[in-house]
């Protein structure tokens, strides 16, 4: 136990601190303020403290707990709100109101409730770390595995029958009576092992076409989305959170706005996953640290959500992980490194910034998980980067594209024109497009690829042109680059477009296909009309423009049999121009 | 403000150094972080001060209103064992403060309910609601492209020069909730604004017969600079009580924030942080965030915190950092434009830099009208399509345009004649604003409405009997 000596906001300074470890909890003050030990030097402990230090005097005292920051891990965190520290705040509004205190304890897995638990070894079996001992049914979409923890083995000498126990009872006994509950506590800074890693293949949908169609995204892959205020960081990450096509997500709002995250926790309620019709909360946790919520708590954000995710991946499970904003942790990391008057690198952020990222985004990928039986799971990661003055060659954002495969770069240009999703078809990039090529020939149809090499050399020509128009006009240009730029228009509207607010908020991969075969179905019918004589204007002015322009309102269902009709009249409609 | 409720428990003379607002003492036994205290100077003068780093040999004190005259044999620090409080109650209506909190209006002091501290408690996430009650402002530009929802926080960007205030007091005249009769109130938060500016304010609440329900903290260019560090945080403190104890819908404008994030640097570099971008600290988005977003709804409250701060961008520079930061933290932004204001129009409004994120949830059937998400989009992808060939045309000129192309440029001159520019005094509720929109979309090819759903055409555009402006009329 040692005294505070020095308080300077989350920092604080405390002496006889001798047998202390590095990343121990300990707990500050009378209130006994969480807090973490962030150097060591003597008996001399410097402490970040997650919560706000006011009130804190010379010689109050710190107690250590001999424990890194873990994370409860067990039944009960599907569907839950948590803090930063894991604090389940479902709990906390309950039982003190609306308003967070200090010093308030909650913990994240509620320890009265029961869950029907179902064997799945017997007495005698032999089991090692990650294998499935038995399963409950969490919620109607996610069977939770209970695995054993990784860093146990044995042989099973007594295994609960099925029934309903709480997370803290002893579900299983190992021979030399190490004992196995529903729940097992991990630290979260320690990435959890798996068998080997595999390389990303599958697509991830997510019912976005710029991200399915143009820049895929991998199960186990990462990503960044960097924009500056307004260009739709945010609503890309809900709108992956909501319609991603894995097992769990997990959404992290770090440093964020409390009523975004209102607004996220009401529709996750509201709306239904699309296979199954059952409301998205069912495998969805949230973790709210919220931008008036104590600074240094947004680092143990990130790194409580990847660990959540980890242990899900470790089911054999495909996790969904989105943070927004890493930019927020970072600032935290710049805040913090200030106080301790560490040597500043770019803009003042700490010289270690990128090692953190790392630390962060490396945790994402696809493995074959420890145990029996054999599975793969994996952990996509989607972080939001949000660059002041949304230039992107802040520190943030480029320590950021040194680790991820695919960025999403969302344009402010775009956004002004209330062009959504903006994320720019010029400068993003996936290097995921040739692993998922096989998905969309197995899923989907063959042409993918060359479809989508195709509109985005469009795109790239259009942009090519549209200097040219700039000075010399759209009326001096030849009819084919008219053309051009009518389907480079209408790839841009009626396909990259999407409302998040219609039928079209998750686009299914084959009616994102039909919709792009459309398109090019009639560019080259157009071209056709055009040898043969006809005007960009006529073309233009064609009905079935219209039609195609409203495809994207046709529900997924239907879409195949619809979107015949337009095929139809493109074939006559175009007969008669 | 902020008597003290208990005896003083801790004194020191032991004074190190002053410098600026900064005062250093010896190590005081008992001090705690961010308690508040009081400067004795030897005339026998008080000033308040705050704690703001202790440590067994020294208690550094920030010194609001600053260290002239301290000097540091004769001077005394009392240390009184809380963080800085507001004392409040519903009498704070109609009163005029300064930006300490002590009143200015020749009134008495308050006699308070409570005292609550001025940092306020972060709002539980879970225990939120989302903002989604639509605020008709009665400004098209704000209704019908940007709407504002109770709850929401919604700067406004001006520049030096451009009429802010008028827009922000034509808010305060207009604002209604549709179905309203809930009480409201105003809390006007004045920092480091020169005198005049506080005055119009005062006045054109005072014109709308507002006063009564307005509190006012004001802090003028005059008054010390440290001190605007803390007169937004009275505003909201006095916000939240009116809002969460009251029940009342509370609006609350600070202006002008520029104002307080210089006083923010300033504070800063006399500490001698290690600066962020332009000097100002790195903690300021941390900062700004713990009061914007003091902003919101509290499921099974009947009150609402709705904050509109003003920020003038230097040199119009919208990524400068106060703006940056600021629109990192709140729910979108209204921008003023120049560009505009010089070609006559009020409000002037950068229709494309501004945006409200929370108005998906503020609008459509039973909330503002049906179409209005489509004429919304509609409206924004023509203007924008406008300004577009506006640019082309002063290169090549209108001739090497298409016709459809000179169209558009037409719409473009007429949805800022018509829909942006209105009167400083005119109330527009929003369906006359959705009218004015239809009547000149109207200009446009029908098959370019690609955005508006066919059968809200069918039911409001002119062509097909004129809905959109007869509803209206007979409305």
């Amino acid at each position: 136990m040692g005294k505070i000596w020095r308080v300077s906001g989350p920092i604080v300074i405390a002496d006889g601190m001798r047998g202390s470890k590095i990343y121990e909890v300990v707990e500050v003050g009378e209130q006994a303020l969480l807090g973490e030990i962030i150097g060591l030097e003597g008996e001399r402990a410097t402490i970040q403290v997650y919560e706000d230090t006011s009130g804190l005097r010379v010689g109050d005292e710190v107690l250590g707990s001999g424990k890194p920051l873990t994370a409860e891990l067990g039944p009960g965190l599907i569907g839950s709100i948590y803090d930063g520290l894991q604090k389940a705040l479902m709990t906390l509004k309950e039982g003190i109101g609306p308003f967070l205190k200090r010093g308030l304890k909650a913990k994240a897995l509620d320890r009265n409730k029961k869950w029907h638990f179902v064997p799945r070894v017997k007495r005698g079996d032999p089991v090692k770390g990650g294998d499935i001992i038995g399963t409950v049914q969490e919620t109607p979409l996610v069977e939770h595995r209970i695995i054993v923890p990784p860093n146990l083995r044995g042989v099973v000498e007594e295994v609960r029958g099925e029934g309903d126990y709480t997370v803290e009872e002893r579900i299983a006994i190992l021979e030399g009576g190490r004992e196995i509950r529903m729940m097992h506590e991990w630290p979260v800074r320690r990435p959890r092992p798996y068998a080997s890693r595999l390389d990303p293949s599958d697509l991830l949908v997510t019912g976005m076409r710029i991200m399915d169609y143009m820049f895929p995204m991998a199960l186990g892959g990462k990503g960044a989305i960097p924009g500056g205020f307004g260009t739709g960081k945010t609503v890309a990450l809900q709108q992956l959170a909501r319609w991603a096509q894995t097992h769990v997500n997990i959404y992290i709002g770090c440093g964020e706005r409390g009523n975004e995250m209102a607004d996220v926790l009401k529709s996750f309620l509201e709306l239904k996953e699309p296979r199954t019709g059952r409301p998205l909360m069912e495998k969805e946790i949230f973790i709210a640290n919220t931008s008036n919520m104590p600074v240094v708590a947004r680092e143990a954000s990130v790194f409580l959500g990847i660990t959540m995710a980890e242990y899900f991946r470790d089911m054999g499970y495909h996790v969904l992980l989105v943070a927004d904003s890493t930019s927020r942790w970072a600032e935290a990391m710049r805040e913090i490194g200030g106080r301790l008057e560490e040597m500043p690198g770019e803009e003042g952020f700490p010289a270690y910034l990128g090692s953190s990222l790392s630390s962060f985004y490396e945790r994402s990928g696809r493995v074959k998980c420890l145990g029996d039986p054999e599975r793969v799971g994996s952990v996509t990661v989607v972080g939001a980067v949000s660059p002041p003055g949304a230039d992107f060659s802040e520190p943030v954002t480029q320590n950021t594209l040194r680790i991820v495969e695919a960025l999403y770069a969302l344009d402010v240009a775009l956004a002004n024109r209330r062009h959504f999703p903006a994320i720019s078809w010029l400068s993003s990039y996936s290097l995921y497009a040739d692993e998922v090529e096989e998905w969309w020939k197995e899923n989907v149809g063959p042409e993918w690829k060359e479809m989508r090499n195709r509109a985005l050399k469009i795109l790239q020509e259009e942009a090519e042109l549209q200097e040219i128009v700039r000075l010399i006009g759209p009326e001096a240009l030849p009819e084919k680059d008219k053309l051009t730029l009518l389907i480079a228009r209408m790839i841009r509207e009626d396909f990259l477009m999407q409302s998040t607010y219609s039928v079209d908020t998750y686009c299914s991969p084959r009616k994102a296909h039909l919709m792009m075969k459309t398109i090019m179905a009639f560019y080259d019918k157009a071209q056709r009309l055009m040898e043969a004589g006809a005007q960009a204007k006529e073309i233009q002015g064609l009905p079935v423009v219209t039609r195609i322009a409203r495809m994207k309102e046709i529900p997924n269902e239907v879409f195949e049999e619809e979107v015949e009709e337009i095929w139809t009249e493109m074939e006559e409609g175009l007969v008669r121009a | 403000m902020m008597e003290g409720r208990q005896l003083y428990v801790v004194e020191t003379r032991a004074l190190r150094e002053a410098r600026g607002s900064i005062l250093v003492t010896g190590g005081v036994p008992g001090a705690k972080f961010d308690e508040v205290v009081e400067v004795v100077l030897a005339s026998g003068e008080e000033k308040l001060g705050r704690v703001i780093e202790v440590a067994k040999e020294f208690t550094v004190i920030q010194v609001f209103g600053g260290v002239s005259e301290v000097d540091l044999t004769g001077c005394r620090v009392r240390f009184k064992g809380e963080t800085l409080k507001l004392p409040v109650s519903n009498d704070m209506l109609g009163r005029i403060f300064n930006g300490r909190g002590d009143p200015i209006d020749g009134g008495p002091r308050i006699v308070p309910e409570d005292y609550l501290d001025i940092n306020g408690e972060p709002i539980n996430p879970a225990a939120r609601e989302p903002p989604s009650e639509f605020i008709e402002t009665g400004i098209s530009t704000i209704d019908g492209l940007n709407s504002l929802v109770r709850g929401q926080k919604l700067p406004i960007f001006s520049g030096s020069g451009l009429p802010h205030n008028r827009v922000v007091a034509q808010i305060i005249r207009q604002a209604s909730v549709r179905g309203g009769g809930e009480g409201f109130a105003v809390v006007f938060g004045a920092v480091g604004i020169s005198y005049d500016d506080a005055a119009f304010f005062m006045r054109s609440l005072e014109s709308t017969g507002g006063l009564e329900r307005t509190v006012a903290f004001i802090n003028t260019a005059s008054d010390p600079t440290i001190e605007r560090v803390i007169t937004p945080r009275l505003a909201l403190t006095a916000a939240e009580f009116l809002a969460w104890r009251e029940g009342l819908q509370a609006l609350v404008i600070l202006a002008d924030m520029t104002n307080y994030c210089e006083a923010l640097r300033e504070l800063s570099a006399m500490r001698e942080e290690v600066p962020g971008r332009r000097g100002y600290p790195g903690y300021m988005y941390t900062d700004l965030a713990t009061m914007y977003e003091r902003a919101g709804r509290i499921s099974g409250k009947r009150g609402s915190v709705t904050i509109m701060p003003v920020i003038t961008m230097p040199d119009d520079d919208i990524t400068h950092p106060i703006p940056d930061l600021t629109g990192y933290i709140t729910e979108g932004q209204l921008v003023l434009s120049r560009g505009l204001e010089r070609k006559g129009i009020y409000p002037p409004m950068d229709v494309f830099l501004s945006l409200s994120r929370m108005m998906k949830e503020g609008i459509g059937p039973g909330k503002t009208r049906e179409d209005h998400r489509g004429v919304f989009m509609q409206l924004y992808a023509a203007y924008s399509e406008g300004n577009y060939l506006r640019e082309i045309s002063t290169i090549v000129g209108t001739e090497s345009l298409t016709e459809r192309d000179r169209v558009y440029l037409k719409f473009a001159d007429e949805f800022e004649r018509r829909f942006i520019s209105q009167g400083e005094f005119e109330r527009r509720d929003i369906e006359t604003t959705l009218g004015i929109a239809w009547d000149i979309l109207s200009m446009l090819p029908e098959g370019d409405l690609k955005l508006i759903p066919e059968e809200f055409i069918g039911k409001y555009h002119p062509a097909y009997g004129g809905r959109g402006r007869v509803a209206t009329e007979a409305h």
